[in-house]
């Protein structure tokens, strides 16, 4: 279902430099910090060392919950050497952990880089206990090791856990499934925009509770709120729904191209589409005018980080006139980036992986206007004179659809405004 | 397995993170996977360092571990060394690696490269942060000082006449709680005593550096936690003396200093006129901090240091002692004996939680993560010790040794009950018209959220609570205890800080004599009660 108003070209079939080294990218576990905060009857446990429970509380940056609906159960010296069994460990864990936690609906085992290497089978463990708690809880696992998964893959495997859960659509009713985690306030704008279109029922994976499980059939179609989610759209598919494909709703023309995909899929007539987005892709373009003269011709350089650098590469390109160098990527999944690429300027260099001395190298000697980068390469580029911009914002900020569009585009052009005022 | 919401200290590769980070010149190899390089934030965004740690990690993947992890290792290894060209190497495994047992060191060996290469066993299903850092530090000292030690039964040189006396300092590292500041404070210190500081380590030092230590006349241990299998190692392989005594604190400082005359052979040097503790401790404004009740919770150098310097320099009574370095478990105990209380050791953050929840201090001293806890319970908190957040590493000198530093414990410790005072001031000229009894302290901003922790919008207002019906009626169980009108209105006359524990004790004392609405007379009778 591709789209006719996007053009061929573009990155479509450019040349991808692929790299092997050192990542400097956070694993999947991180996605716990912003799931936590989306389902807000779950709880996340993960299953691994010290290193996990100190990189969870590190990216969550600030200690400000009393008790957090995330933990670690930390796996020691005894549990390895096999003088505790590992399954009555964690099943003493989860049924300590429900004790103090009555509220608690639904649970996630979490498997990390060592429970993985060491073979535990959170799978099994996850049915044992659900088996266990039921029904009051119903526990799931999923993958959020750094061996498997990179930074926001943590969102996929999550919700992909969720798809077998999902209950079945009786008949054949045709419904829209808008797939990833995203700020309350989003949902509803979005929500309006497909009323309006007369698309719809529409429903959200994940729900705001745990109980909240869209049902899912033939007639289900989908959209990809966020672009890091591969699996859990295969998951959805071999579920019997169809992906609608389209550009992600970021910026002005994003969320147009985003929305006219399912508009169209219903069968929306060009001028309600035109009537239902053109307000809201004019208020964008008006936000988005302020920041066009600070960022205009300058040039920006994507480290890997989010998944995202490939659509805000594009809306930044396309939007607001800057000039990607080189766009980074965890890992480029061809088919979900299809829309995407195609609208990347030509020339723009692409690579998957990391090897991050290589990369910094090629950073310096491009010396762009702008640097997006993970939080322990930001500082040090600052003090080499590079203006920063810190990726993991851009998860945790509600930027998607036309009213976000200004907002988003100040992320950016804050570091540039900051350095002319700086005087110091 | 251990259940853990919050952890004090991070896996032992983190310590030598610190280590490494540290200095100049060494670079650390970490065998891990992909996620592990998050630690490289702790340095970059806590404590704002400008370089990237010098640490390479191979990020190996579930694709490779059945395939060749090794070689993924000594690919890193090699091209670390020919792009940074480091004096020394640390090569190691984080906690996944340690389960594939590719054994780093040997590895690393294999490379023939020209510098020392210093393996690192680091148990991370077993071990800590600080031990990491404590056992980073003593196996690259062994490496890099190993080779200058004399032959066994070889006796010190006198120092010549007219040399003066040296001495190291050991143990501040990277993301250290204010060790940068405490290096500038304790050489200040010690070179006004006519003492030359020779070598400080690990921050800032070199793996050439380290190789000197051995001449020195004696080392000063900063950090016990960091420096203490090294100083015991120098002292058995150098016959090097070290000190005992953290100079944390007006008493601790003085006995610091005797302590170093001692081993320089000098005498007392005289006390720096810009100590300021003591007078400021005795001047009259002082009088109302007498046997506040004091929560004291850290590492053991510093939680121990902060307990004895509330006691003897503050007055206050120490009502709970405890640390998170098992470690140094019996250090503490000792010190709690002193005190006559029982001695909370315990990593576990929510048993921290319930103990201040249980013990309700007037003030806690503790970490980022006591803080925290402090704030919702609205009891004033300074912190002491590490685990570091982005605040203690503040753009001014702050250091907590030394005379400067006893300076600066006043000051952080009293400030938040000084704002107490202030509120308490407020709260008695609120019936003024410029005060009006909603309007929010002033230190704490705007916004209901600020009034509800610190347990001022916890007082129903007084007319949404009905007057007593009866004189004594009393509560069944389960029943929630109503105060009457005249007891509200006097629980607000008392000042914020120790309303929610006034209003706790007295429906506790409500509670257990069946009480169920709360008068004037059983306010002041749990007043009478509580205060035996």
């Amino acid at each position: 279902m591709s789209l006719a108003a996007v053009p061929a070209g573009g990155c479509a079939t450019a040349p991808v430099l692929r790299e092997r080294g050192q990542h400097e990218v956070f694993c999947g576990l991180t996605g716990i910090v912003w799931l936590h905060r989306k389902i807000q009857d779950a709880f996340f446990l993960v299953v691994g060392s010290r290193t996990c429970a100190h990189l969870l509380q590190s990216a969550a940056g600030v200690m400000i919950f009393a008790e957090p609906r995330f933990a670690t159960a930390i796996i020691d010296e005894r549990d390895l050497a096999g003088l505790a069994d590992c399954n009555a460990e964690l099943d003493r864990v989860v049924t300590r952990l429900l004790e103090r936690r009555p509220e608690i609906r639904l649970l996630f085992l979490v498997g990390s880089c060592p429970s993985e290497v060491i073979k535990l089978d959170l799978s099994r463990a996850a049915q044992r206990l659900s088996q266990r708690f039921t029904p009051s809880v119903r526990v799931l696992n999923y993958s959020g090791s750094g061996i498997e998964t990179t930074f926001t893959q943590g969102e996929d495997t999550c919700l992909a856990s969720l798809v077998p859960e999902m209950p079945a659509e009786l008949g054949s009713a045709r419904s829209l499934l808008v797939v990833g985690a995203l700020a309350e306030v989003v949902e509803d704008q979005m929500l309006r925009h497909f009323a309006a279109l007369g698309v719809g029922p529409v429903r959200f994976l994940p729900g705001r509770t745990a109980a909240e499980l869209a049902p899912i059939g033939p007639g289900t179609r989908f959209l990809l709120a966020q672009p890091f989610l591969g699996d859990t759209a295969r998951l959805l598919e071999s579920r019997g729904a169809t992906r609608i494909a389209a550009p992600f709703p970021l910026g002005a023309e994003g969320t147009t191209l985003w929305l006219r995909a399912a508009a169209e899929t219903w069968g929306c007539d060009e001028a309600r589409i035109r009537a239902v987005t053109e307000p809201g892709e004019a208020r964008a373009r008006a936000a988005l005018s302020r920041h066009r003269e600070q960022l205009a011709g300058r040039s920006i350089f994507f480290f890997p980080d989010s998944q995202l650098e490939i659509p805000l590469a594009r809306f930044l390109a396309r939007e607001l006139g800057m000039r990607p160098i080189e766009v980074g990527t965890p890992y480029l999944h061809r088919q979900i980036m299809a829309e995407e690429l195609a609208l990347l300027p030509e020339g723009t260099r692409l690579s998957e992986g990391q090897h991050v001395d290589r990369q910094l190298d090629r950073c310096r000697a491009a010396q762009p206007d702008l640097t997006v980068c993970g939080l322990g390469l930001a500082n040090p580029l600052e003090a080499e004179g590079f203006a920063t911009k810190w990726s993991i914002e851009l998860v945790f900020t509600p930027i998607q659809g036309y009213d976000q569009a200004g907002d988003l585009a100040g992320l950016f052009a804050r570091p540039l405004v900051r350095r002319t005022r700086l005087e110091v | 397995m251990q259940l853990s919401v919050w952890t004090y200290e991070g896996p032992p590769h983190v310590g030598a993170m610190r280590i490494a980070t540290a200095m100049r010149g060494v670079h650390y190899v970490l065998h891990a996977p992909q996620g592990d390089t998050y630690a490289d934030l702790l340095f970059t965004m806590i404590e704002r360092r400008a370089a990237r740690p010098p640490v390479t990690y191979t990020t190996f993947q579930a694709r490779d571990l059945g395939g060749d992890t090794a070689e993924l290792f000594r690919t890193a290894a090699r091209e670390a060394y020919e792009r940074f060209k480091p004096q020394a190497m640390l090569v190691g495994a984080s906690c996944t690696a340690e389960l594939i047992q590719d054994d780093p060191g040997g590895l690393a060996k294999t490379l023939g490269l020209p510098i020392p290469v210093v393996p690192l066993e680091l148990p991370s299903y077993q071990r800590k942060e600080n031990w990491g850092a404590a056992e980073t530090f003593y196996q690259l000292v062994r490496a890099c000082a190993g080779p200058q030690v004399p032959a066994p039964g070889t006796q010190r040189a006198p120092r010549a006449p007219g040399v003066a006396p040296r001495c190291n300092l050991l143990g501040p590292t990277a993301l250290g709680f204010r060790h940068r500041d405490d290096v500038v404070e304790v050489c200040k210190l010690i070179e006004a005593m006519g003492i030359e500081v020779s070598v400080v380590a690990p921050l800032g030092a070199t793996p050439a550096d380290l190789a000197r230590l051995g001449e020195a006349d004696f080392n000063v241990v900063l950090y016990p936690e960091i420096a203490g299998l090294a100083v015991a190692w120098l002292k058995r392989s150098f016959g090097q003396p070290c000190t005992t005594t953290v100079p944390i604190g007006v008493g601790a400082t003085r006995r610091f200093c005797a302590e170093v005359a001692t081993l320089a052979g000098l005498a007392l040097p005289v006390e720096d006129p810009t100590l300021r503790l003591p007078w400021y401790s005795r001047s009259v404004d002082s009088t109302y901090l007498t046997g506040k009740r004091v929560f004291v919770f850290g590492d053991a150098t510093h939680a121990v240091a902060a307990a004895k310097v509330a006691a003897s320099e503050f007055a206050f009574e120490v009502v709970g002692l405890g640390t998170y370095s098992r470690e140094f478990a019996r250090e503490v105990r000792e010190a709690a004996r002193a005190f006559g209380i029982e001695p909370l050791i315990t990593d576990d953050y929510l048993e921290v939680e319930q103990a201040i929840a249980a013990l309700q201090p007037e003030l806690v001293l503790g970490t980022q993560m006591e803080r925290h806890i402090a704030k919702r319970l609205g009891i004033p908190c300074a912190v002491i010790s590490a685990p570091v957040h982005v605040q203690d590493f503040p753009a001014r000198h702050s250091p907590q040794m030394g005379i400067e530093g006893a300076n600066v414990l006043f000051d952080t410790w009293v400030h938040p009950l000084m704002m107490g005072l202030e509120e308490h001031l407020l709260a008695m000229f609120r019936d003024d018209f410029e005060f009006n009894d909603g309007a929010v302290p002033s230190h704490l901003g705007s916004g209901k959220q600020a009034q509800t922790e610190m347990g001022i919008g916890a007082a129903p207002a007084a007319p949404s609570v009905p007057a007593p019906a009866v004189v004594t009626p009393h509560a069944t169980a389960g029943d929630p205890i109503r105060w009457g009108t005249d007891a509200e209105q006097e629980l607000r006359k008392i000042p914020f800080f120790v309303r929610g524990k006034a209003r706790r004790n007295t429906e506790r004392f409500a509670q257990e004599r069946g009480i169920g609405v709360i008068t004037l007379e059983t306010l002041y009778d749990a007043k009478a009660h509580f205060s035996r």
